[in-house]
């Protein structure tokens, strides 16, 4: 390549920004139904589609509890009153749609989605679901079966022993701490502690379903009030203890040997998203490692070339939020890569942040919230999410405004909080023999055991 | 996607009809230009295209065309390391590119205030990447990091695209590594990729498509003062790539030191997806009938009923888009199964499956289930405005027309359960390479 005639006369100017038009606001509706279900419906007409998303609260402190929900979100759409499994989902597909489980620790979700002429079946094949799932039991066995194979998958992969480790080094032995169940506990779980499950918990009241796509909001509330009044009741609320706090300490190592890369991960505590400091601390995020021009990308990615790329995040739970960091790293370059990721943490905390780096997050924040919002799925995800946590359209709605009035100084302030090297714990997963020794040059390791 | 025309299908239930408002310039240069307004919101998607994939690279530079993508990013005629980055994040936009067996993309996402800035970003490097040694060497440590994450490290990481092709192609284009051999990677020199550069990156070469919040004649002014200026160079004649159905079954193993219970993917090759659309369709609404869900064939017969396998799925295109290659592309299925002896039982279930499509047909209202399926996916695909440009560029570049995709509703109601059956019987197990993984992980 040679620019050279260009770059003679001056490189050329990079074009300004015209002036911002602003995003409309959604028309929307809510109620309460009668049976205690928080219904939300935004019209978005984009594509002739309608996306929803019924969440249902489902945190507890049973210690099997992880592994009884996952069984039961893998068995609710195997068969109901009118259906069996394969006719069931042959008549979600006939109504160009699609419908999914899932739990988490936070709650338990029905996900679909549809044309938007055909909300009102899709809602009554989700209600035939919620009142009659029937749980067959040689569906149970089976699926309890094919849970244990997606386990041991799922463990096969570093960064799921990973996650694991660095929860368990978080939280210790909070629901939180054991998202994916151990295989030993699904093992023992039967048919009738599943349906017990789901007679007690998936319950309307303390849900929220929300609907977003094609459609009229105050019609559809109707609709849906229609089509799901035959589900009631409340689920029985369990009392769940908060997120212990933790100290930093040594680097927990997990041995995965042979592994060609070394998975870095870090964690500390956040704030939720309704707290004063929380659009100072989102954007202090972006500047360390949560967009492409962050710092600890540019150093580490392309500047060093240890790693296909760094990513810090917040992520947000029912019982609060928390700051992960992540990374993997050539197994070589193990220490040095930590050795970079430190002093990046240790900068960050210590000297203010620049005028011009919180500009561009800035910018980055609010651009890519309405990005992420601009379809029905990712708004119906979105809101679904925020309502979980309390919040709901009016957060998303008036964020911008809280992300433009943030200060330098109060990102500086932020970063120097959360971000310190003090407040943060680290566990590293990788081929222990090659990288034991570089990492105990630097700072204290200790073993970590595998999951069972 | 502004209006939505409803259109009926066999049995009288109306299946809507994306309409979309498209608009077409060539500039002097040759590159082709499709401007898609919609000014619902204010944001954009741009995107380019170069019709220059994993196919194309030489012999002896493996995961060249992938590399030579990280390059695109490292500077361009006006722009220093990291500046691209930058410009678009910091105006509050997304970017990112991608390889494929048949095109290479850029893109961008961005509040429609940034319109010209993103404009002038892809031109400056249409015209002129910056490519030196450092940048070269960095990006090959991270493109191999790349590897190591989503190959070499993970369970299943390449299976199949990286592990099917080479048993079902016979020619370097279709059967190499695309990911490339890191002897390749690192034999590869600043010299390759101004060849490269200049060979394949002709503006002629490339579809530019702009999607969402845009006036149309403003954008075409602005479209020609960035990108007007680029020399036209020779557009490079694509070879055809094509090779004829199997004649005999093939068979290969893989060995994959992370998974913890054995895999298969079985792969056909199929007719040109452009030149025989209809029979091509024919084959993606099959892929559905297979494996779709838990209504699928396949599904509940390995799944469900017999219990061998833990998940099925088949799909067309390498990546599993159906419109994202020429001739030739393939057909695959693929399955994970915990007792390594299932293996012949698993492949008989699938012959038995397609023999059945193929003597029997369709059940009354399977087709029509998964044609609306088929259509609304197609809509949903189509939702963000960075999607839609995409998807724009792409038909234009592949089909030779972005307006395609606006006919694909009726031309998937056109296809026939006489078509389908005509695609399963295609899939006999002589045209099939399997490659059977054997799970070296812990369990």
């Amino acid at each position: 390549m040679s620019p050279a005639k260009s770059r003679a006369a001056g490189p050329k100017p990079v074009p300004p920004l015209t002036s911002p038009r602003r995003p409309r606001k959604p028309s929307s509706s809510e109620r309460t139904l009668d049976n205690g279900l928080r219904v939300v419906v935004v019209r978005k007409r984009d594509v002739p589609l309608v996306e929803v998303r019924l969440r249902v609260p489902f945190l507890s402190a049973k210690p099997k509890h992880s592994a009884r929900a996952t069984l039961l979100s893998d068995t609710v759409l195997s068969g109901t009153d009118r259906y069996d499994r394969g006719d069931l989902a042959a008549a979600v597909q006939a109504l160009g749609g699609d419908l999914s489980a899932s739990v988490d620790a936070d709650r338990f979700l029905l996900a679909g989605n549809a044309l938007a002429t055909n909300l009102a079946p899709l809602l009554v094949i989700m209600a035939d679901v919620l009142t009659s799932a029937r749980y067959p039991a040689d569906e149970v066995t089976r699926e309890r079966a094919r849970l244990v194979e997606r386990l041991t998958i799922a463990r096969s992969r570093a960064g799921v022993v990973a996650a694991e480790s660095l929860a368990r080094r978080m939280y210790g032995d909070h629901p939180y701490a054991r998202e994916l169940p151990r295989v030993a506990d699904v093992s023992t779980v039967t048919r009738k502690q599943v349906v017990r499950l789901h007679t007690e918990r998936v319950r309307p009241a303390g849900g929220v379903l929300v609907i977003v796509g094609d459609v009229s909001p105050a019609r559809t509330l109707d609709v849906v009030a229609d089509s799901l009044a035959s589900w009631d009741g409340t689920g029985r609320a369990e009392r769940v203890p908060g997120l212990p706090s933790f100290e930093n300490g040594p680097v927990v190592l997990v041995d995965r040997p042979g592994s060609v890369q070394s998975s870095l991960r870090l964690g500390g505590v956040a704030l939720r998203r309704d707290a004063d400091g929380y659009p100072a601390l989102q954007l202090a995020n972006l500047v360390f490692g949560g967009y492409f021009s962050s710092r600890w990308n540019e150093n580490i990615r392309e500047d060093k070339g240890y790693t296909y790329g760094p990513h810090s995040r917040i992520e947000h739970n029912v019982l609060g939020s928390s700051l992960v960091l992540d990374a993997d790293v050539a197994t070589e370059v193990t220490a040095p890569a930590l050795l970079e990721t430190a002093y990046e943490l240790a900068k960050i905390s210590a000297l203010p942040v620049t005028d011009g780096e919180v500009e561009s997050v800035r910018q980055y924040a609010i651009g890519t919230l309405a990005l992420s919002t601009a379809t029905q799925a990712g708004l119906a995800t979105t809101l679904s999410s925020l309502l979980g946590t309390g919040l709901g359209l009016d957060w998303m709605i008036e964020h911008p405004r809280r992300l433009a009035k943030v200060t330098t100084a109060e990102v500086s302030a932020a970063a120097a909080e959360f971000f310190a090297p003090a407040r943060l714990v680290t566990v590293v997963v990788g081929d222990a023999a090659s990288i034991a020794t570089p990492l105990q040059a630097l700072t204290r390791v200790v073993p970590d055991g595998q999951p069972s | 996607m502004p209006a939505a025309v409803s259109r009926r299908r066999s049995d009288g239930a109306p299946l809507p009809s994306p309409s979309f408002d498209l608009h077409h310039v060539t500039l002097s240069n040759g590159l082709r230009v499709v401007l898609a307004p919609d000014r619902s919101a204010p944001v954009v998607g741009i995107a380019v295209l170069y019709d220059v994939g994993i196919r194309s690279e030489p012999e002896g530079r493996t995961g060249f065309a992938h590399l030579f993508e990280h390059l695109m990013f490292q500077g361009s005629a006006n722009l220093e390391k990291l500046e691209h980055f930058r410009y678009v994040q910091s105006s509050g936009g997304m970017f990112n590119g991608s390889t494929h067996f048949d095109y290479t993309n850029y893109f961008e996402a961005l509040p429609s205030n940034a319109l010209e800035r993103g404009l002038f970003l892809e031109a400056d490097r249409m015209l002129s990447p910056r490519i030196t040694e450092e940048n070269l060497a960095n990006q090959i440590a991270v493109v191999k990091e790349e590897i190591r994450v989503n190959v070499l490290n993970r369970p299943y990481g390449g299976f199949p695209w990286l592990e099917l092709p080479p048993v079902l192609f016979d020619t370097f284009p279709n059967a190499h590594n695309g990911y490339g051999g890191f002897v390749d990677l690192e034999s590869a020199t600043v010299e390759d990729a101004t060849d490269f550069f200049h060979r394949y990156y002709a503006p002629a070469n490339a579809v530019l498509a702009v999607a969402g919040d845009l006036d149309v004649d403003e954008t075409v002014e602005l479209i020609e003062k960035h990108f007007g200026g680029i020399p036209k160079r020779r557009r490079p004649v694509r070879p055809d790539f094509g090779e004829p159905p199997l004649a005999s079954e093939r068979r290969a193993v893989t060995t994959d030191a992370h998974a913890p219970i054995p895999a298969v993917a079985i792969g056909y090759r199929v007719p040109d997806p452009v030149a025989r659309l209809d029979e091509h369709l024919a084959g993606v609404l099959l892929s559905e009938i297979l494996a779709e869900g838990d209504a699928s064939r396949l599904q509940r017969r390995l799944v469900h009923r017999d219990r061998v396998v833990t998940d099925v799925s088949a799909y067309l295109g390498e990546f599993g888009d159906p419109f994202d290659e020429r001739d030739p592309t393939a057909f695959t299925i693929t399955a994970h199964y915990p007792n390594p002896e299932s293996l012949e039982r698993i492949l008989a279930a699938v012959d038995e499956e397609l023999a059945r499509v193929a003597a029997d047909g369709l059940e009354p209202g399977e087709l029509d289930r998964v044609r609306t399926r088929a259509v609304s996916v197609l809509f949903r695909e189509m939702d963000a405005v960075l999607s839609r440009a995409l998807e724009f560029a792409k038909f234009e570049l592949i089909f030779g027309r972005a307006e395609l995709i606006s006919e694909l509703p009726d031309r998937l109601t056109a296809v026939t359960g006489a078509d389908v059956q005509a695609a399963a019987a295609a899939l006999s197990p002589e045209r099939r390479a399997v490659v059977e993984l054997i799970a070296g992980g812990a369990r």
